[in-house]
């Protein structure tokens, strides 16, 4: 992904509408996907060189029926569905509106009958308008590979009969909730990768608050919508403050609180003092609560941890998640202390056997109590089970510190 | 989730399939691997996959920067495995990763018996940045 043109935005906004109109025309949402990508390709290369068209939507939805008529007559057996989309393009009912469109897309995307890993690249191309050679550099993956994986995303919601509109009151919940999961995935596969060679990778978080602005703009009284967005805005203000200037990780205490973009945090705070007082909590409510409570404090020592700690009280009892458990330690020891945060492990080592983020956690513990011959241990134990080549180099050093500082 | 699985063979000599199979076997075992190829590149979940020559057309490269470099014959003496090759795969989970890899390992040897030689699964540096 590059830099963004007037025209990129501009083909980004309008492709999930067109999508709709030509699904709700055609009803094969499978065909017209690829209609509609083949037409902003087109678009792509076509209206920068010789100018917008008066009616760049009109254009699309003409270029995007056509090529899907040339898809299915090159396709024999579905011959008899042209006669179909003949009549129905005369009779076609009146359109709601595009936001509407772009909703039923998201919701579409992310049925939960599709696993994450089809449901972000799907999302990101029907509903971001991203090309399929955008995707598969931001995940890292050769493109063909990335065409298979969302052409079978699309044939699971064809097999799945999954119809094109908004979920119904029964199925809202569990909906919702997918959308929400893919859109933070989105989110979080971008966070903290905004230099070297993962800069596209950045561009996803983004796409996701993009999409979640879309989401948000919909579904206006939804607190967990406005949760997450608050939360990826209050997260994604502290981005240029979060790798130094080789990549490596800086962690929030030291980071350069001047660089934290002020703009977002206001945002996001605004979003999330709108909905707290509806006492509807959720718990992206409640993660963009604690990271606004972390943007709010002018330095590291001035972090309200009291308040984190209740809120990740909050969070534990609301999800379970033994991640949130071992967050609420570092909040512990943040509060009284590091031995009551290393107490507060004891129960996570069945649950979170081999994870790499409880011996970070407990490295970090232990060198807050003193302990650095343990504490290397730790990290070191962490850094071999990460996954992610900026925290081992970040456990690394944070042992080799130590290890040069022991007598 | 990014993966690598090896495929190993244990000794120098242990050459493919060729020799302890018949050309039925050797058949078989192509198939199934064939069909496992299929299957990831269709789902979206093959990155890459390569077969490596043999031990001994192998070179071990040793420098101290300064010198001419050390260049020895065949793989690490001391090894007892070598690799063979590998898939390289993006899939949703662990579990599948490991999936792919028993599949693997249940390749048809001798006597359509399962070879059922160690696979190893591990993961490959890919995930985002944590929070710190």
């Amino acid at each position: 992904m590059t830099a963004r043109t007037d025209v990129d935005d501009l083909l980004r906004e309008l492709a999930p509408q067109v999508l709709g109109v030509l699904v709700r025309r055609f009803g094969d949402f499978d065909d017209a996907e690829d209609a509609v990508q083949e037409a902003l390709l087109a678009a792509a290369t076509q209206w920068p060189a010789e100018g917008l068209p008066g009616n760049p939507r009109g254009w699309l939805i003409t270029v995007a029926s056509r090529r899907l008529t040339d898809i299915w007559r090159a396709d024999q057996a579905r011959r008899h569905r042209e006669d179909l989309a003949g009549a129905r393009e005369t009779a076609t009912p009146p359109e709601p509106s595009h936001q509407d469109d772009s909703l039923a897309l998201l919701f579409l995307c992310c049925h939960p009958v599709l696993m994450p890993g089809s449901a972000i690249p799907l999302t990101l191309r029907a509903v971001g308008g991203l090309t399929t050679a955008e995707i598969a550099g931001a995940f890292l993956v050769p493109e063909d590979t990335m065409a298979k994986r969302i052409s079978r995303a699309k044939k699971r919601i064809k097999t799945s009969q999954i119809p094109f509109r908004m979920p119904s009151q029964g199925e809202w919940t569990e909906r919702l909730h997918s959308v929400l999961h893919v859109l933070y995935l989105i989110f979080n596969e971008g966070y903290a990768a905004s230099t070297g060679p993962q800069v596209a990778r950045g561009e996803l978080s983004n796409e996701a608050i993009r999409l979640t602005r879309t989401l948000h703009a919909g579904l206006r009284d939804d607190p967990e919508v406005a949760g997450l967005l608050a939360l990826m805005l209050l997260t994604d203000a502290r981005r240029p403050a979060r790798t130094g200037p080789d990549g490596e990780l800086v962690p929030l205490a030291e980071q350069d609180r001047a660089s934290w973009d002020q703009d977002l945090i206001a945002e996001g705070s605004a979003l999330l003092s709108a909905v707290l007082p509806r006492r509807a909590i959720g718990e992206y409510q409640l993660q963009a609560a604690i990271a606004a409570i972390h943007d709010e404090a002018a330095t590291a020592e001035q972090t309200d941890w009291a308040q984190i700690l209740a809120l990740y009280s909050l969070l534990e009892r609301m999800t379970g998640n033994p991640m949130v458990t071992l967050n609420r330690a570092i909040a512990i020891a943040m509060v009284d202390g590091p031995a009551a945060g290393l107490a507060a492990l004891a129960g996570l080592d069945t649950r979170l056997a081999g994870h790499h983020r409880l011996d970070a956690v407990r490295a970090h513990l232990l060198e807050m109590d003193g302990e650095a011959e343990g504490a290397i241990t730790h990290y070191l134990l962490a850094a071999g089970r990460t996954t992610s080549l900026a925290e081992r180099n970040y456990l690394t050093t944070k042992a080799a510190h130590l290890g040069a500082r022991l007598p | 989730m990014k993966y690598l699985i090896m495929m190993t063979q244990s000794s120098q000599d242990d050459l493919p399939p060729e020799r302890a199979y018949t050309p039925d076997e050797v058949k078989a075992s192509w198939a199934h691997m064939q069909q496992i190829y299929q299957e990831l590149a269709e789902s979206g979940e093959l990155l890459a996959t390569e077969k490596l020559a043999g031990p001994q057309a192998a070179k071990v490269v040793t420098s101290d920067g300064v010198n001419a470099p050390v260049i020895t014959d065949g793989v690490y003496p001391e090894a007892k495995e070598f690799l063979a090759g590998f898939w390289m795969v993006d899939v949703d989970s662990e579990q599948r990763a490991i999936e792919i890899a028993a599949r693997t390992s249940a390749a048809p040897g001798p006597g359509g018996k399962a070879t059922a030689k160690p696979i190893e699964v591990r993961p490959i540096m890919d995930a985002p940045a944590p929070e710190w």
